[in-house]
């Protein structure tokens, strides 16, 4: 029986570097993890390309969020983790966009995990992907207005006047 | 709203008349559900043509509440995930953030931590198990085996004060060294627990109604349940042998000698299984870790010494400046953390059960992002339900074990 050669973290990072070209933007260790930011682009087509690769089979979508970084030049950011199970590598792939209303390319059809993660990046960044086939809010009720995980959307209801958090620096 | 807008257009059965189905509106409390759960279904006679889930009932913006709170305050919201299994909770938390400041935790601590986790490991399963019972009709099981969770309970409260919503253990180790009576209580259960596991077993493991009613239900192919992102139980169920606790060990898990409990079909009576092979395996950790403990030549350490992080001793505290100062500051979220980005993931009760943390430095963290297992693979539902009888639903939902706060966060 022919042994899977294991895959090695250098050898992603080459891959990786090699395929992206000008579009990658950064790629480093963050602790544990390597850590890729690629053109928003590019997005997709990375993601596809690692998990449709027969050496890199990053076969397992572990999770994806919104990050918001509201003083940078491009605020809106996605996070997506990959997962190499038989090797053990995972990776991150961030992206970053000075949209306001991003629309990032939906990877329901890469896996149907997807779906889900995805409306919950909508449900609390206003990030719109395109392509996915059930884009609603999921956690938060349907009337609800603003993007509650955006930095500038209030942790409290800001019209109460009951309450005084000033002593707290709140 | 219609309830057929509700649904998307499925032609599902194809039928030379043209079939009326009817709508069941499952939920969002049914006693059958076990936690708010709603899912629309249109139905034929008795079978599921299709389901929709509708979910965030108990939402609680965790990851918001999590931007405004000192690390330290963070870990009660972790109690509130998988209140099934609190204390994997918590360390998974403690452990994040003592990745991103590089904190290493004496063995010791190591050891005891493994202890509270299997616990709650049993703890959890406990409860998926016996409700698995209860959903086929079969009350006993729940009863004989509900005792032992409730002594888990009693052993979380000797160890930290609380029962459900544990919120166990520092970051830099433990709150409080196990007392002689946890230790009583932990021996205790070691000895006497095997025997209800396998009075429970014996009810219903080999039971013709119970493997009738289980197997060929709710199943899921292992290809199938890895794009859907299953991990944990369900996975291992399917037949893909991935436990964080072998792949990435965490809290010495390497030192520890053990077996993942695969099943084949991935359907509710291999979920049954595993989870019940689990339980074993757990006990034996447990013994393991005494036995290490034993061996290990540091008898009182219970945290690593971070003054930064770990809270100074009341007494202390109530007497002495420098204690008052350091609490204050824990407290208050002035200790200073490094910049970073960490992901951390602990086998939980479900699986994987990720913290993506982001800081920026200050206080508070700058985003934390749960990867809970139940939100991902709850989205399988519909595709595991389609076709089979209603019944047949509530027991795929009780043997996928979906925890509503984890779920909705």
């Amino acid at each position: 029986m022919m042994m899977m050669q294991q895959l090695t973290l250098d050898q992603v990072q080459s891959r990786l570097g090699e395929f992206l070209g000008d579009a990658l933007v950064e790629m480093e260790m963050l602790y544990d993890m390597l850590t890729v930011t690629v053109d928003k682009e590019k997005v997709f087509d990375t993601i596809r390309f690692l998990k449709e690769d027969v050496d890199l089979n990053f076969h397992f979508l572990t999770t994806l969020c919104g990050l918001h970084y509201p003083d940078a030049e491009k605020p809106f950011g996605l996070m997506i983790q990959l997962h190499n199970m038989p090797s053990n590598i995972r990776i991150r792939i961030k992206t970053f966009t000075s949209d306001t209303e991003p629309v990032f390319k939906s990877l329901t059809s890469l896996w149907p995990a997807a779906n889900w993660m995805e409306r919950e990046a909508y449900d609390f960044f206003g990030f719109r992907f395109s392509g996915h086939p059930d884009m609603r809010r999921i956690l938060n009720m349907d009337s609800l207005e603003g993007w509650p995980l955006r930095k500038e959307y209030p942790l409290e209801d800001p019209f109460r006047k009951d309450k005084d958090d000033k002593m707290f620096g709140r | 709203m219609a309830a057929d807008q509700l649904l998307p257009k499925k032609n599902f059965i194809a039928s030379v008349q043209p079939k009326e189905y009817s709508i069941l509106n499952l939920g969002p409390t049914h006693p059958a559900t076990h936690g708010i759960f709603q899912n629309v279904m249109k139905m034929d006679g008795e079978m599921i043509v299709s389901a929709e889930p509708t979910i965030g009932y108990i939402h609680r913006a965790f990851e918001k509440l999590a931007e405004r709170r000192p690390f330290y305050q963070v870990t009660p919201i972790t109690d509130r995930l998988n209140y099934c299994s609190s204390p994997i909770n918590n360390m998974g938390w403690h452990m994040t953030v003592e990745k991103l400041a590089g904190i290493e935790i004496p063995k010791r601590v190591q050891y005891l931590r493994v202890i509270i986790m299997e616990l709650a490991r049993i703890a959890d399963h406990i409860i998926c198990n016996s409700v698995i019972g209860v959903d086929s009709g079969a009350m006993t099981g729940f009863l004989y085996v509900f005792q032992w969770r409730e002594f888990i309970y009693e052993i979380y409260e000797e160890l930290c004060g609380a029962r459900l919503t544990t919120n166990i253990g520092r970051i830099g180790g433990l709150e409080r060294d196990f007392s002689p009576l946890a230790w009583e209580k932990i021996h205790r259960f070691l000895k006497d627990f095997p025997d209800g596991l396998r009075e429970f077993e014996n009810l219903l493991v080999r039971n013709r109604i119970f493997m009738d009613r289980t197997i060929a239900c709710g199943p899921i192919a292992a290809d199938r349940a890895l794009q859907y992102g299953f991990t944990g139980p369900n996975l291992r169920a399917a037949g893909v042998d991935y436990d964080v606790r072998v792949m990435n060990p965490y809290s010495s898990y390497e030192d520890f000698d053990f077996v993942i409990p695969l099943g084949t079909n991935g359907d509710t009576y291999d979920r049954f299984m595993v989870r019940q092979k689990e339980m074993w395996e757990s006990l034996g950790i447990i013994k393991q870790a005494i036995d290490k403990l034993d061996k290990l030549s540091d008898k009182s350490s219970i945290h690593a010494d971070v003054p930064e992080f770990y809270l100074p001793p009341k007494e202390e505290v109530y007497s002495s400046m420098e204690a008052l100062i350091w609490h204050f500051k824990i407290v208050m979220g002035e200790t200073a953390i490094p910049k970073g980005e960490v992901y951390h993931c602990v086998e939980g009760g479900n699986g994987e059960l990720g913290f993506f943390l982001i800081s920026d430095g200050g206080r508070t963290p700058y985003r934390l992002h749960f990867r809970r297992p139940c939100y991902i693979y709850y989205q399988a539902y519909p595709e595991m339900v389609k076709g089979s009888m209603l019944s047949d639903a509530i027991l795929t939902m009780s043997s996928m074990n979906v925890i509503a706060g984890e779920l909705d966060a």
